[in-house]
């Protein structure tokens, strides 16, 4: 049953890739069924967990052995506990939503059959990932997705910057992926096997030097796949993927996973401190850059993608808090889940009647135009803001609420962070609503292109080099799954939060401690508020009171490093790549003259012994027939002395 | 033939008193001749493929020309399908692990390893057969279809004959009677359970080898060439198994195989007056031993008797080329392990170092010179040499792991080799198959398909993990390590990595050049040529990902019996 929730979507993946041009036509229905059918059977398992009690609820199945050696086991098998079972159902659901929505987004697309089988293979990998009962399976759904999320990027791939951005991704999953296979190696030799529930029920008596070598390595991997400082750079250049691509991997579901490792690897990093605060520093750092980047760019997916980077820094600085923090992570995790996708599906409704145009300036006023994505849309940035009552609020506050108490100045430096993160959250989306749906209608006077969106549908009349756009509401299959993740983005939270259920549901997983914070949660509440009045403001203050210039000021120094995405690109091409190229350089001077020399004497030799001994086969039987009589003599001679000596 | 009728009238089935020697009972039935008793079940496999081979003769002798075609196919496909279904059905009932007996009067050995190699001979049988069948490549003559057989074999080359015939459209449907024969000697080979019926099995077989050899429709003189050379060396070498033969019948006084191996490790001794002078003889057992061993090691090309390969292997017609190679190396293989475990095992003190040395020349020998091959034929063969050679490496494991890897990487290599063989007959220009490598050139780019496959064929003769050539020698290797032949398995890593580089030159050559202007074309074959191939790749695949099953399979019909 497990592995089944893993199978259908692996089937419409291949089912859809494999399948040719026939299925071109029904393709999309398919993958979004197997989609849908993978959803009902991971609400069955849900329901039947809940039959259960707390503490028998987590379910194994083993499907085969993999590399059955002796001392080294490798299984295929799966874990279904409650932590899981949250990311299953995460991941279906959304995934399920963002299905049908693509149904309707991708409809002229000529690669359509191709994107809905990339998208059954991303369910596929992610669930593999979260099902998992080991590091070694975690690790081929994390090479999975990874892999997915390079197809998916690229998909456009005849545009050269979405090539560009998916070999970016690519390479940067790389470094993190190489600590996660360092992490399992590290595993390996120190507790004998993978497996979470020896290596996690075993943590403790491990040392702590090997336990925080481990943690940092499982960071490393986090960061990674979930756009952390530093290896953030990717996720803004993803988002040259179709927008709902960008809804599923590179806002709800994938990034996310680094926070699902976290928390899974709860026991190692639990006993190791150091690599706990390294966790709580990429967190919080990440969390202040991401919403500085998402201030300043004028690209509606990439100030929503600084976004995702930032609400996710606030997530890995929660499960870097420990079991204060571990079940704020995944439930903010959640919530996100819901506002994020329901925010970038309306990103990508909003291009999809303003001829895929991304850029705010060239927006405004469109509420009038699309009320159903105005109204979606707005209830995703209430719920990301922390407006009291909707989700974002309950989830966030929560983890403010930790990281004031992980005690000591340390708590004061984090509470403060993810304060003044709650604050520049409310001015930047605050900056994008304004931007988009308020304000003077600024695409009547300047309707080009942007050069670097090229019309994906070229079956539509309205497009021209320099039409003006016709905004108009998106298919109810679209808005639909909008509406949903509206309720999401709405009741989530107070669902969630309701008689602690979320708390109390995950906590036999992750454990859970009441942290004690030295201010009270009143206290931090009205802060939150605060500071989410203060971002409002200020924004309505810029973007608000005055019309939005078309073209963006020069502005200061900040902002100009910000719209650079804080000089990352910069950092990395003068650390990285030049050092690089003056480490290869020498590499393969040394190459040249000392590997390639022995190799290339190697290489000749053997050369000149064949050319020599190919002139043994003249063509004549006769001196074949003498070889093989001289062989023999010489065998039997050989046995005979054989038994001489 | 004389010996023939003394075991065929003397052997008195095989009673619960084990395997009758043919003198003791011929010392005591003076009065009474006993019916010789076969089991026909068990040798289905084999009467089904001579009976299906027989067929096929008199189809060619008395159907109308137009659908010999059809027939031939249709009862070679059903004849070599039945005798695996048979096969199969054998397993199924346990003959090969727990109920191997000795049949046929002593004659055969029907045991798990013979069921094995007979299961992947039938398979080979089939692909074979449906290489032999392809008809799409070659231009139509006189609106009939044609294969890579010659249109007339008995017409002088390039005579008038012979282009009378080419122009007819004639075919040579012979092919498929003669390819049953040889699967049927194959079949018989490793599962001789003495001399005499081994060297027939050996006849059976090579005899219609060395005439597929001849028949290629096109290069017919090349084709000829080969073929006379396979024979007469062929011959040569069956002299050297006959006359071991001679000198281990000396010796013990009888040709069985368990009957000598018992005679060596003295618990028999054999009691006939006239062999009094020579029995026991130790030198008659080693020269004849070696003799015997000898004759083995020239089918599976081992040097110093592989030379006939390249040149065979290049003349032959494609098909039969890959048939050849493939069938070939899994029945004298299956023989070799017989005759090394079941009746020299008291010896393995004496042919184990004369076996390294010939492993280490086999293995260094093939992929050295295969460096320097401008011919895809003969680069193959010659890698099929270094092959044996690693396969040897196995052999002399002296194992049980030994006999299952050996099995395990004969039927990886086989595959491999048919597909590849396969490959090569797709590759044309006008005229016909463009085996110099030079033509290769930029092939990557022309048909990228065809050349991933190919690829996929050579990554698996060099081993590359996730390939079936990698699982085998991996097998092989770890087999002989354990055996204690540590320094062997260096030596075959070594003449891996020198492989390795022609194989991977070929890929580059395939992908990273610039195509040849004149360069030849991939034709599109039917669906039978399709078909060896897909199936190549598809086993080579999955014996490289998931090899457990087959090792499994192959360790349980690891044992001889005896």
């Amino acid at each position: 049953m497990i592995g089944l929730l893993v199978g259908v979507p692996l089937l419409g993946a291949a089912v859809l890739l494999c399948g040719g041009r026939r299925l071109d036509r029904s393709g999309h229905w398919l993958g979004t069924l197997l989609a849908a059918a993978s959803f009902a059977i991971g609400a069955v398992l849900f329901f039947s967990m809940l039959g259960e009690d707390a503490e028998h609820r987590a379910m194994h199945s083993k499907l085969f052995s993999w590399v059955p050696v002796e001392g080294f086991q490798a299984d295929v098998a799966f874990q279904l506990d409650q932590l899981s079972m949250t990311f299953v159902l995460l991941i279906t659901g959304v995934g399920t939503l963002i299905h049908l929505y693509s149904v309707g987004y991708m409809e002229h697309d000529p690669g359509r059959r191709r994107f809905f089988g990339y998208l059954n293979l991303f369910l596929a990998a992610m669930l593999l990932l979260v099902l998992a009962d080991n590091y070694l399976l975690l690790y081929v759904g994390w090479e999975g997705v990874g892999l997915a999320s390079y197809l998916l990027i690229g998909f456009w791939q005849h545009k050269p910057t979405a090539a560009t951005a998916a070999k970016k991704a690519f390479l940067v999953n790389r470094v993190g992926d190489a600590g996660l296979a360092i992490a399992i190696f590290l595993m390996f030799t120190t507790f004998g096997t993978f497996a979470f529930a020896p290596v996690l029920s075993s943590a403790g008596e491990a040392s702590e030097g090997k336990l925080t070598a481990i943690g940092l390595m499982l960071l490393l991997a986090a960061c990674g796949k979930s756009a952390q400082v530093p290896l953030q750079s990717w996720l803004g250049d993803a988002m040259e993927g179709p927008t709902p691509v960008s809804a599923l991997i590179h806002a709800a579901t994938m990034v996310t996973a680094g926070v699902y490792l976290i928390t899974r690897s709860g026991a190692v990093f639990n006993g190791a401190p150091d690599a706990q605060l390294v966790v709580v520093v990429v967190g919080a750092v990440t969390l202040l850059f991401g919403a500085l980047v998402g201030c300043a760019k004028d690209d509606i997916k990439k100030a929503l993608a600084g976004s995702t980077m930032s609400q996710i820094g606030y997530m890995i600085l929660a499960a870097g808090l420990g079991p204060i923090g571990y079940a704020f992570a995944i439930m903010h995790l959640v919530t996100h889940g819901f506002f994020k996708a329901g925010l970038f599906l309306g990103a990508g409704s909003v291009m999809h009647g303003m001829n895929d145009e991304v850029d705010m300036r060239r927006y405004g006023g469109l509420r009038k135009y699309m009320p159903v994505t105005f109204v979606t849309f707005g209830l995703g940035y209430l719920a990301i803001i922390g407006f009291p009552g909707l989700s974002g609020f309950f989830s966030k506050d929560q983890i403010i609420e930790a990281a004031f108490a992980k005690g000591g100045t340390e708590g004061w430096i984090l509470g403060a962070v993810t304060l003044l993160g709650a604050a520049i959250t409310a001015y930047y989306m605050t900056r994008v609503m304004l931007m988009t749906f308020f304000g003077e209608e600024r695409w009547r006077k300047a309707a080009t292109p942007s050069p670097d969106r090229p019309d994906v549908e070229p079956a539509a009349e309205t497009r021209g080099e320099h039409a003006e756009p016709h905004p108009h509401e998106s298919p109810k299959i679209m808005t639909i799954p909008m509406i949903v993740l509206a309720f999401g983005s709405v009741f989530a939270g107070g669902l969630f939060k309701a008689g602690e259920s979320f708390v109390n549901w995950l906590e036999p997983v992750t454990a859970f401690e009441h942290g004690h914070s030295p201010v009270s949660a009143a206290t931090v509440t009205t802060a939150t508020v605060v500071a989410l009045v203060i971002g409002v403001g200020a924004a309505w203050f810029q973007y608000g009171r005055k019309p939005v210039p078309a073209v963006a000021p020069r502005g200061n120094l900040l902002t100009r490093a910000a719209r650079r995405d804080l000089l990352q690109d910069d950092f990395n091409h003068v650390v990285l790549v030049s050092g690089g190229t003056h480490l290869t350089r020498s590499l393969v001077y040394v190459d040249h003259k000392v590997v390639d020399g022995a190799v290339n004497g190697t290489a000749a030799t053997f050369g000149g012994l064949s050319g020599r001994l190919r002139r043994l086969q003249n063509g004549f039987a006769r001196s074949y027939a003498v070889s093989m009589f001289g062989g023999a003599a010489v065998l039997i001679a050989a046995t005979l002395l054989m038994r001489a000596v | 033939m004389t010996g023939m009728t003394d075991v065929a009238s003397t052997g008195g089935g095989p009673g619960a008193s084990g395997i009758p020697s043919l003198w003791t009972v011929a010392a005591e039935a003076g009065d009474k001749l006993q019916a010789p008793s076969i089991e026909y079940g068990k040798l289905s496999p084999v009467l089904i493929v001579l009976g299906a081979a027989a067929l096929g003769v008199l189809i060619d002798a008395f159907a109308p020309r137009k659908v010999r075609y059809s027939a031939q196919l249709f009862v070679t496909l059903a004849g070599l399908a039945a005798a695996f279904a048979a096969v199969i059905g054998l397993a199924a009932s346990g003959v090969g692990t727990t109920k191997a007996q000795i049949a046929g009067m002593g004659a055969l050995a029907i045991d798990g390893p013979t069921l094995f190699l007979q299961g992947t001979l039938l398979l080979v049988g089939i692909v074979g057969a449906f290489t032999f069948a392809e008809r799409r490549l070659e231009p139509a003559a006189n609106g009939s279809r044609v294969d890579s057989f010659a249109a007339q074999p008995a017409a002088v080359p390039g005579g008038e004959g012979e282009q009378q015939a080419v122009k007819a459209g004639w075919t040579t449907t012979e092919v498929f009677p003669l390819l049953m024969f040889a699967v049927g000697g194959m079949l018989l080979f490793p599962a001789a359970n003495d001399l005499l019926t081994l060297f027939i099995a050996l006849e059976v077989f090579s005899l219609p080898l060395y005439l597929l050899c001849a028949l290629a429709r096109r290069r017919r003189l090349l084709s000829q060439e080969a073929a006379v050379k396979y024979f007469l060396l062929g011959a040569f070498s069956s002299a050297f198994l006959l006359f071991g033969t001679a000198l281990l019948y000396g010796y013990a006084g009888t040709v069985n195989y368990s009957a000598i191996a018992r005679v060596v490790s003295g618990a028999d001794a054999t009691s006939d007056p006239v062999l009094a002078d020579t029995t026991g003889n130790d030198a008659l057992l080693l020269i004849g031993g070696a003799l015997v061993v000898m004759g083995l090691l020239f089918k599976v090309g081992a040097v110093p008797f592989h030379m006939w390969t390249p040149d065979v292997y290049q003349g032959a017609p494609t098909p039969v080329t890959g048939f050849m190679a493939a069938a070939t190396k899994v029945a004298a293989f299956g023989a070799l392990l017989r005759l090394l475990y079941v009746v020299l095992p008291g010896l393995r003190w004496d042919w184990r170092p004369v076996m390294w040395g010939v492993a280490i020349l086999t293995m260094l020998g093939g992929a050295v010179v295969a460096i320097t091959q401008t011919d895809i034929k003969r680069l193959l063969a010659y890698s099929s040499i270094a092959h044996a050679g690693f396969l040897l490496a196995g052999v002399i494991a002296t194992s049980e792991d030994g006999i299952s890897s050996v099995l395990f990487y004969l039927g990886a290599y086989s595959f491999v080799t048919l597909g590849a063989f396969a490959v090569v007959t797709l590759v044309r220009d006008a005229g016909g198959e463009a085996t110099h490598l030079s033509k290769w050139a930029g092939l990557g780019r022309r048909s990228p398909l065809l050349a991933a496959v190919f690829a996929v064929f050579l990554l698996a003769f060099a081993g590359i993990p996730l390939t079936s050539g990698f699982a085998g020698k991996f097998a092989v290797f770890k087999a002989a390590a354990e055996g204690g032949a540590g320094a062997l398995v260096v030596v075959g890593v070594i003449a891996s990595a020198i492989a390795a580089f022609f194989y991977l030159r070929v890929i580059v050559l395939m992908f990273f050049s610039e195509p040849q202007a004149d360069g030849p074309s991939v034709a599109v074959p039917s669906v039978m040529t399709t078909s060896a191939i897909a199936l190549g790749v598809v086993v080579t695949v999955v014996l490289g990902v998931a090899p457990q099953y087959f090792l499994d399979l192959a360790g349980q019909a690891g044992v001889f019996v005896r």
